[in-house]
């Protein structure tokens, strides 16, 4: 009989009980959402083995570029985060929120009860559950709770995993979010890789975590594990292929609503949206009402809107916002400087996901260095 | 809404290749619903039996590319109360609108043996340029679920559901990895209307436009970046020079890679 297991303790799995996670979670009821390879890149799916994992591959990450490529060793997750994020799953882009048939005069609303299973998240990174986390403070923990979001996020089990290598757009450092998972996980893992060993240390983050592994083959991790595992998240830490200074970075964009850099990244941004779309905390949406030709079926749907859509800022006679320069500004301002007014912390997480999957390569780190740059030229 | 009769519908034909109207009878399992709702008046394609005007609804396909056309969309125009531009030969002069670029009469005379006989004008446009137009329905061809939701819409007075996004924005919610980041594709997305649900990108191809330009399209910034996929000069003309090639932004910015050749 194993001593019982606690929160807050390390242990080691082996990679050859890897799998054994997977069937733990399984038997829990759990559908396993997690890294696979799809479509050229690393995307989120079911997963039911290891071998769904992408395993030995890794990504390449610049402004505007994405590219897999193998990495000569069999890691199961040596590349950062792809296209997909959780937001995916958790807030669907397009969804049903009402049907109404017609009856007599009036109408009769159904809402249909959507099948929404258990999720675990394998392999979320820590910049990742600090997405989750801002989208939780937005949708559940405000004065008014969305119930949408609170079904399929209820008892998410979290896997996470810190990186083990840091990628091109990468900037959870300078966010403060990252490459080590430091809340909200079930487990944290960080991947080992020797010549001669490949195991995971662990750390149980909730008792539900601890409670996995009553059946799966573990150790208590030495010293030398720990240590070990330290070093390869430290080793990321100083590799981050991007870097926003942070300081006093809500009054710098205040200051700067009229600065001429607002221009210049409205001559390059093709106001396409792709930075909201990927963006893992970003959550506008516009509802649409569909009615059939008889006229008695309506259904309401709600659907993924970003703040670059000329509509998105519709008022009575016409568009707040005209000009690209005014759609990106008010993303940035409100991702790093208003956010923070609204939600207590920044809307940006550092994950790098607008800066890769940005067609033009358009980087807010490099726009918000820019204005810092021109102001300090002109102290 | 109190319509006590049923609404008559007239489906109009221009220069084009038919496809939009077609897709009035691609509603398949919605035509006979619609039919009972709607009295189809004058549709060829469907039925010689044809009805006088005037018409509830027009839907009109094709652009205006001769004088005859002129006189009859005026005509359309006055037997219709409210006239629906239908594709993108309706609401821009479509693939026929090549001819804005060049003289119209060098290819009268490639293509026919006996150029005498035609008579055309040097340009194709839409229908906007020549009378009010109500609606337009973008896409080449349009698709059904836009033409039943405008035409339940104005049975039920509400607002139909328009688009004016990019392609991108389909493309994300079905989640869909981008062709131009992951692979290095020439994809229009960006610049493009939504409305087809993505419908090439989603089969790993770039887009072709066939929506048009979305609201406020930066042609500019995407050819810069199709420069540095590779793409050559003329490329970039066509690739703006398709279906929308007479959309002014699509117009402005294929003429802007084009080589002086005087």
């Amino acid at each position: 009989m194993k001593p019982s297991l606690q929160r807050g303790d390390r242990i080691v799995l082996e990679r050859e009980h890897f799998q054994n996670l997977l069937d733990a979670l399984n038997k829990k009821g759990y559908q396993i959402i997690g890294p696979t390879l799809g479509e050229g890149s690393i995307i989120y799916g079911k997963l039911s083995c290891v071998s769904d994992l992408p395993i030995g591959w890794t990504d390449e990450q610049e402004g505007g570029m994405y590219h897999l490529k193998k990495r000569g060793d069999n890691a199961l997750f040596g590349y950062t985060v792809g296209p997909h994020s959780w937001k995916n799953f958790l807030f669907p882009s397009v969804q049903q929120l009402l049907q109404a048939k017609r009856e007599g005069k009036g109408f009769q609303v159904n809402r249909k009860r959507e099948e929404i299973p258990k999720f675990a998240f394998l392999g979320a990174r820590s910049c990742d559950i600090y997405a989750i986390t801002i989208q939780d403070k937005v949708f559940i923990k405000g004065k008014f709770v969305d119930p949408h979001y609170a079904s399929r996020r209820g008892d998410t089990f979290i896997v996470a995993v810190n990186c083990g290598k840091a990628g091109g757009t990468c900037f959870c450092v300078s966010m403060g979010t990252g490459p080590r998972a430091d809340l909200g996980f079930d487990i944290a893992m960080t991947e080992v890789l020797k010549s001669d060993r490949h195991y995971f240390l662990v750390e149980l983050g909730t008792e539900r975590g601890a409670e996995i592994f009553q059946e799966i083959p573990y150790k208590n991790a030495s010293e030398e594990e720990r240590a070990t595992a330290n070093t390869v998240v430290e080793n990321t830490a100083k590799h981050m292929g991007r870097y926003m200074n942070t300081d006093h970075i809500k009054d710098l964009l205040y200051r700067n609503y009229e600065h001429p850099r607002w221009n210049d990244v409205a001559e390059r941004c093709l106001a396409c949206a792709n930075c909201t779309m990927v963006c893992p905390t970003c959550f506008c949406t516009t509802v649409e009402d569909t009615g059939d030709v008889p006229g008695g079926h309506a259904e309401r749907w709600r659907k993924l809107d970003s703040c670059f859509n000329l509509d998105h800022s519709y008022i009575h006679g016409g568009s707040t916002r005209y000009s690209i320069r005014s759609r990106y500004r008010q993303w940035m301002i409100h991702k790093i400087a208003t956010w923070i007014d609204q939600f207590g912390t920044t809307g940006c997480v550092g994950c790098g996901r607008c800066i890769t999957w940005c067609p033009v390569a358009i980087d807010i780190t490099e726009e918000a260095r820019a204005i810092r740059k021109s102001e300090q030229a002109a102290e | 809404m109190g319509i006590k009769r049923k609404p008559k519908l007239a489906v109009w034909k221009f220069a084009s290749c038919d496809g939009c109207q077609l897709t009035v009878l691609d509603c398949e399992d919605e035509l006979l619903t619609l039919t009972d709702h709607i009295e189809l008046a004058y549709f060829l394609e469907a039925s010689s039996a044809v009805k006088r005007g005037p018409y509830d609804i027009s839907i009109a396909e094709g652009s205006v590319t001769t004088q005859q056309d002129v006189e009859r969309i005026h005509k359309i125009r006055k037997a219709s109360k409210l006239l629906i531009g239908a594709g993108a030969c309706a609401s821009s002069g479509g693939i026929q609108a090549l001819r804005n670029f060049t003289n119209v009469k060098d290819f009268v005379s490639a293509v026919y043996p006996s150029p005498e006989y035609i008579k055309t004008l040097d340009t194709s446009t839409p229908f906007s340029q020549h009378v009010p137009v109500d609606y337009e329905l973008q896409g080449c061809p349009i698709n059904k679920h836009q033409l039943l939701d405008a035409i339940s819409s104005f049975l039920h007075g509400r607002k139909p559901n328009s688009t004016s996004y990019s392609v991108c924005i389909e493309c994300k919610r079905r989640g869909n990895v981008c062709v131009m980041v992951a692979h290095g594709i020439p994809c229009m997305g960006p610049v493009t209307r939504a409305g087809c649900n993505a419908l090439c990108p989603t089969y790993n191809r770039g887009c072709y436009s066939c929506y048009g330009p979305k609201e406020t399209p930066n042609t500019a910034s995407l050819s810069t970046w199709f420069r540095r996929l590779g793409m050559k000069e003329d490329d970039i003309v066509r690739i703006f020079r398709t279906y929308y090639s007479n959309a002014e932004p699509f117009r402005k910015e294929s003429k802007l890679h084009e080589k002086d050749e005087k």
